[in-house]
């Protein structure tokens, strides 16, 4: 049947127009968009590829940051711990010889007081005794202002003889 | 050459110039009994004019121009067989040319010599008289012409867009078209053609696909549309571009598969040899047949729902058929498609087939 | 009478290729279903399949238009 009977003019047209229409696109038109496409996708990986880099990158700018954070924390918490226990030191020994040197002064207080007591009772004994020798003597004075007094005194002294 | 071309582009111009619908008042013309097969036929067919609206003479058509070899090189207008005389009847009708065209007929839209008595003579559907070589400009060769123009048009202007723009991201029609053309080159070449080999067969996967889509599409368009990818020349032709690429392309490998296939005993080989060579001649062939008989089809279909309402003589019927024949025409735009991505992926396939290395 | 013969003979090979091709699809959205990850492959793998099959039902159609003659 004609429709299944290739025509040969249609074939011929077909293949010169098909030629044609291959040889222009293959050189002006597939050559340029597809050469574009390739270059954007290039570009687009190329920036992709470069993201991923630049991820990559700041994830262990990151990470060495962190550790520099962790270092700088542990550092500082030495040094806080140092600081702390320097002070404490220090006030222990500000504390120990605060006490050494209060328990110096008191010493020395307490002996002061101990030789001024001293000083003080061998006045006292002094004047205890100076005024003791003086009302002996008034004692004396006037036991021994008259004759009996004094005899009996001294019967008094040789009664306290005799009795020993 | 330059002559003739210049003749040709002339003819192309010259004969758009429409016929005039001259009112003959056929008194009494008597109502011929519309014949679906004819109707269909003839409208999926080539023709010599590009038929318009209206019937015979008072129709309106685009006259185009006829080609003719026979002693020499013969140019005129269609029109001078157009307007010939009609003689013989039914199945034996023909029109006697005129002017230019004097000494030769057409009849089924094929050219005659006419014999000594100035008339054809059939034996059984054909005329038995000589033909004469004709490479006319009918109306599936205009069709072509304007896919033809239309492409470059299309991608002369996304070629444009990039070489203007540099490799940036796709606007106006790049952006319809780019997509696309990834796609071909991705999915129909890449995926189909091994080892890195598709680059060199990407520019003719891409024209094939872009040339079959938008004729099928343009195919599509009511009135306006030839069947262009629904005849079995196109199609054959492409179908032997396709055949050459591959046979052209084959390796080795290919050739050994065909020749000595791999795994068959030699007393098997007399048998495989011939299968194998027929293999390569019945892919493209198949190629050449689904792309002629899907197109086709569904013209046929699409025109013989249309017919419903002048079979039955009756617009009522409009609201069957015009709603089918709507559904079938979208149905088509996705078989356009769908047949220019089947001709470049089996055509690359193919392709892939020829050049793909050996795999131990 | 070569026509109606004809298209009893197109009409079987298209039952024939429609009784494939929806076996195609059925089977090929089983696949889908069960590897939603792999549909790429099996849709084209689908249409490959289909396209063979329908290009031997068109066989069919080609021969019933060889028989279709027009009055």
């Amino acid at each position: 049947m004609d429709i299944v009977t290739p025509a040969y003019g249609l074939v011929f047209w077909t293949g010169i127009v098909f030629v044609i229409l291959l040889f222009l696109l293959a050189k002006f038109a597939w050559k340029p968009i597809l050469s574009a496409v390739n270059t954007r996708e290039a570009k687009i990986t190329d920036a992709l590829e470069m993201a991923e880099k630049t991820k990559a990158e700041m994830k262990a700018l990151q990470a060495q940051n962190e550790d520099l954070i962790k270092e700088a924390r542990a550092e500082r918490d030495a040094m806080m711990k140092d600081a702390k226990e320097t002070t404490t030191r220090m006030i222990e020994e500000a504390k120990n010889g605060a006490k050494v040197e209060a328990e110096k002064v008191l010493a020395s207080a307490r002996e002061t007081i101990n030789s001024e007591k001293a000083a003080a009772i061998s006045e006292l004994k002094t004047q205890v005794a100076i005024f003791s020798i003086e009302i002996a003597e008034k004692v004396v004075r006037g036991e021994l202002a008259s004759d009996e007094k004094q005899k009996v005194l001294a019967e008094k002294l040789a009664e306290d003889i005799n009795m020993n | 050459m330059k002559r003739f071309l210049t003749c040709l582009v002339a003819l192309l111009i010259g004969s758009t110039v429409f016929a005039n619908a001259e009112a003959h008042a056929e008194d009494g013309s008597k109502k011929e009994k519309f014949n679906v097969s004819d109707m269909i036929m003839h409208h999926i067919g080539d023709a010599h004019e590009w038929h318009l609206w209206g019937e015979g003479h008072e129709g309106t058509s685009v006259y185009l121009p006829v080609i003719l070899i026979d002693g020499g090189l013969k140019v005129f207008s269609s029109s001078h067989f157009y307007h010939g005389e009609v003689k013989g009847h039914g199945k034996h009708t023909y029109l006697v040319g005129e002017g230019p065209a004097a000494g030769y007929a057409m009849s089924h839209e094929k050219i005659y010599k006419l014999n000594g008595h100035g008339e054809l003579h059939f034996e059984g559907d054909h005329a038995e008289n000589i033909k004469p070589w004709d490479f006319s400009i009918t109306k599936n060769v205009a069709a072509l012409f304007i896919s033809f123009l239309l492409i470059i048009l299309i991608m002369f202007s996304v070629a444009k867009f990039y070489k203007k723009n540099g490799a940036v991201a796709p606007k106006g029609i790049a952006k319809f078209v780019e997509p696309i053309i990834v796609f071909v080159r991705d999915d129909v070449a890449k995926s189909n053609i091994p080892d890195g080999k598709h680059g060199k067969y990407v520019p003719y996967l891409l024209t094939i696909f872009f040339f079959i889509w938008i004729s099928n599409l343009l195919g599509l368009i009511p009135v306006l549309g030839a069947n262009l990818t629904g005849n079995i020349a196109v199609t054959f032709f492409l179908a032997i571009c396709t055949l050459l690429v591959t046979v052209l392309s084959g390796n080795k490998n290919y050739w050994g598969h065909i020749f000595a296939t791999p795994g068959v005993p030699k007393a098997l080989l007399p048998i495989m040899i011939p299968i194998e060579i027929v293999g390569i001649f019945t892919k493209p062939f198949a190629l050449m047949i689904r792309l002629f008989a899907n197109i086709t089809a569904g013209h046929i279909i699409i025109l013989a729902l249309v017919s419903i309402i002048f079979l039955n003589q009756s617009a009522a019927w409009g609201a069957l058929s015009v709603p089918m024949a709507l559904f079938i025409s979208v149905l088509e735009l996705l078989v356009a498609f769908l047949q220019a991505y089947l001709f470049a992926m089996l055509s690359a396939l193919f392709i892939g087939a020829a050049v793909e290395e050996a795999h131990h | 009478m070569v026509g109606s013969v004809a298209a009893i003979g197109a009409g079987l090979a298209v039952l024939g290729a429609g009784l494939g091709i929806g076996k195609i699809g059925g089977s090929a959205m089983d696949a889908i279903a069960r590897q939603p990850e792999a549909s790429g492959k099996i849709q084209t793998a689908m249409i490959i399949a289909a396209a063979l099959i329908e290009g031997v039902a068109l066989f069919g159609v080609v021969v019933g238009l060889l028989g279709l003659n027009p009055q």
